[in-house]
């Protein structure tokens, strides 16, 4: 049985307009589930006094794991006794996000059985994430979520759910198989995943094209996102069929390409492709003249993140172009030597993006042994303060004949 | 080239160094991986601690704890929970 309602005006403002609204959500779970009925009240309470209510909790977590728990105390626990813990579980999506409704019935089961019921479909780290539970359900949470072919997600200074976008499963653009990275990625660093043994957290996060559909250049620490070395793909007859349409090409594609290396005489579309950024704007602007090239491959990019203890970064390029083959031998190498140089040096709760800014990028890449190249430069007129070895050596000669 | 310290053995040396500063420091799995690795020198690696650093947490004798990052505690009752 549920406690009595509570009343809660300011909430129920978000109530209003045709969007979906969590309050809406909320309460229809706390009609069964006294949970959610107390974190409306104190909620709404939160709203009246513009202060927040909950103290982190940095304890909890199942035996073994150091992750995929993150601790929540309410200090109001007498007025909300059935929020006093009120923790989170995250758990390790599929890759792609693809679930039997089936698998999603049982998974609401066990959070009715066990939690407050309320879910967030999906947070941004990737994880299906699981609202509101007491310490002494974690365990039985746990168990049953491993009974049913789930486990746990990370959380702190661990390697996290690595997370993609749907990649080869739906999409036309897909330059590498992002799922089956993802669930390589996964169950390679279970170790990783599970142990937080980083200064901080480590992402990955997979996008097919450069359309990068989980935003993997703002806020992975590794950023694995698809793109093609050939030329883009053009049906002529496409083109002419989209111009016959309406479609500007002028001012609405080739106007638009960053490297202004299009150019349409009203009949044919050329495009310089050496100077393509591959920013894909042409290709959305006509999916059925224009497709990415076939020789297709990725990028990885390092560094980027959300702003928490520094300001927010954007990945830049460290390996240009890369074709993936299982078993990934060439990209496990890259992230065992980085993890290395950033365990050893990195300061507590410094992100690998921050360390290559203190440290400095051609530091950071003498020490995980790879070349500096023109593509590494993030954008003109940045120095990556790169010396090469020659440069040294002429001035010691110099430095002899002084 | 010595021999190899036991998983039992660095994982003792690991709980004592944590039990020893209970209270003053908190240790980082990065930390006493460093610490381990000055006090057994050659005799142990990377591999090793890590499987030193599960035993750990296996056993139950100690838990991870999370403070802005993650770190490696006996297991005590947390403050904010009363
Ligand atoms: C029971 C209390 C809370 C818990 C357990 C909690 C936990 C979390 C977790 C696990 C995430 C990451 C979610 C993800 O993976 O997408 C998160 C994100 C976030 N939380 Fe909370 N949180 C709580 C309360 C709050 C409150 C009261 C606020 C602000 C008033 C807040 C603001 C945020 C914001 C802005 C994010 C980032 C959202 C995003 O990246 O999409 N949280 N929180
Ligand atoms: C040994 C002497 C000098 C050294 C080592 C030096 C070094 C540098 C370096 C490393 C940069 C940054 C380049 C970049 O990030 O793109 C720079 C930029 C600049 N330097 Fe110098 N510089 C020297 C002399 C001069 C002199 C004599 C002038 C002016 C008469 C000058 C004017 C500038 C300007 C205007 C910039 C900014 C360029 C930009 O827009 O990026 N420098 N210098
Ligand atoms: S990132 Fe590219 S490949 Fe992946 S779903 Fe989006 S458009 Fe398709
Ligand atoms: S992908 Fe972008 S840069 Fe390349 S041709 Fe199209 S619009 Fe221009």
């Amino acid at each position: 049985m549920a406690d009595k309602k509570r009343s809660t005006p300011k909430l129920d403002e978000l109530e209003k307009g045709e969007w979906p609204s969590f309050v809406k959500e909320i309460k229809i779970a706390a009609e069964k589930n006294p949970m959610a009925n107390d974190l409306l009240g104190q909620l709404e309470r939160s709203y009246e006094e513009k202060i927040g209510h909950w103290k982190h909790g940095g304890i909890v977590g199942v035996l073994g794991y150091g992750g995929g728990v993150i601790g929540r105390y309410s200090d109001l626990p007498e007025e909300f006794p059935n929020v006093s813990h009120f923790h989170t579980l995250r758990i390790n999506q599929p890759a792609g996000w693809f679930y039997t409704s089936d698998a999603l019935r049982k998974l609401c089961d066990i959070w009715e059985k066990h939690g407050s019921g309320l879910t967030n479909m999906h947070g941004s780290t990737g994880d299906l994430v699981f609202l509101g539970t007491r310490t002494e359900e974690l365990e039985p949470v746990f168990r049953e979520l491993t009974e049913l072919g789930f486990d746990l997600g990370g959380s702190g200074s661990d390697v996290r759910t690595p997370s993609c976008c749907c990649g080869m499963a739906r999409c036309e653009w897909a330059c590498y198989d992002t799922m089956a990275l993802t669930y390589f990625l996964t169950m390679h660093y279970q170790d990783e995943l599970h142990r937080p043994a980083f200064p901080y957290k480590w992402k990955f996060k997979m996008s097919g094209c450069p359309n990068d559909c989980v935003a993997a250049v703002a806020r992975a620490d590794m950023s694995i996102i698809g793109t093609w070395r050939d030329d883009i793909q053009m049906n002529d007859s496409a083109v002419t069929e989209y111009a016959k349409s309406g479609t500007d090409i002028q001012k609405d594609v080739v106007g638009n390409c960053p490297a202004k290396c299009m150019e349409w005489d009203g009949k044919k579309l050329k495009i310089d492709n050496r100077a393509c950024v591959k920013c894909m704007h042409c290709i959305n602007a006509m999916p059925k003249a224009l497709a990415p090239g076939k020789d297709r491959g990725a990028c990885i990019l390092i560094g980027s993140k959300a702003p928490i203890v520094e300001g927010a970064l954007l990945s830049s390029v460290l390996i240009p172009f890369i074709k993936f083959v299982p078993p990934y031998k060439e990209l496990t190498d890259l992230v065992e030597k980085i993890h290395e140089v950033w365990s050893e040096n990195g300061k507590n709760r410094e992100r690998v993006g921050e360390f290559i800014q203190r440290v400095g990028m051609g530091n950071f890449l003498e020490a995980i042994g790879v070349e500096p190249i023109p593509e590494m430069v993030a954008h003109p007129r940045e120095n990556p303060y790169v010396f090469y070895e020659e440069y040294f050596e002429e001035e010691s000669e110099d430095d002899k004949n002084a | 080239m010595a021999e190899q310290a036991t998983i039992q053995e660095v994982s003792d040396a690991m709980y004592k160094m944590i039990k020893d500063s209970m209270g003053q420091k908190k240790w980082k799995a990065t930390d006493l991986t460093k610490a381990v690795e000055q006090l057994f020198g050659e005799r142990c690696d990377k591999a090793l601690i890590k499987s030193a650093i599960r035993d750990l947490i296996e056993s139950g004798k100690c838990v991870y704890t999370y403070f802005g990052g993650s770190f490696i505690e006996i297991p005590h009752k947390e403050g904010a929970e009363n």
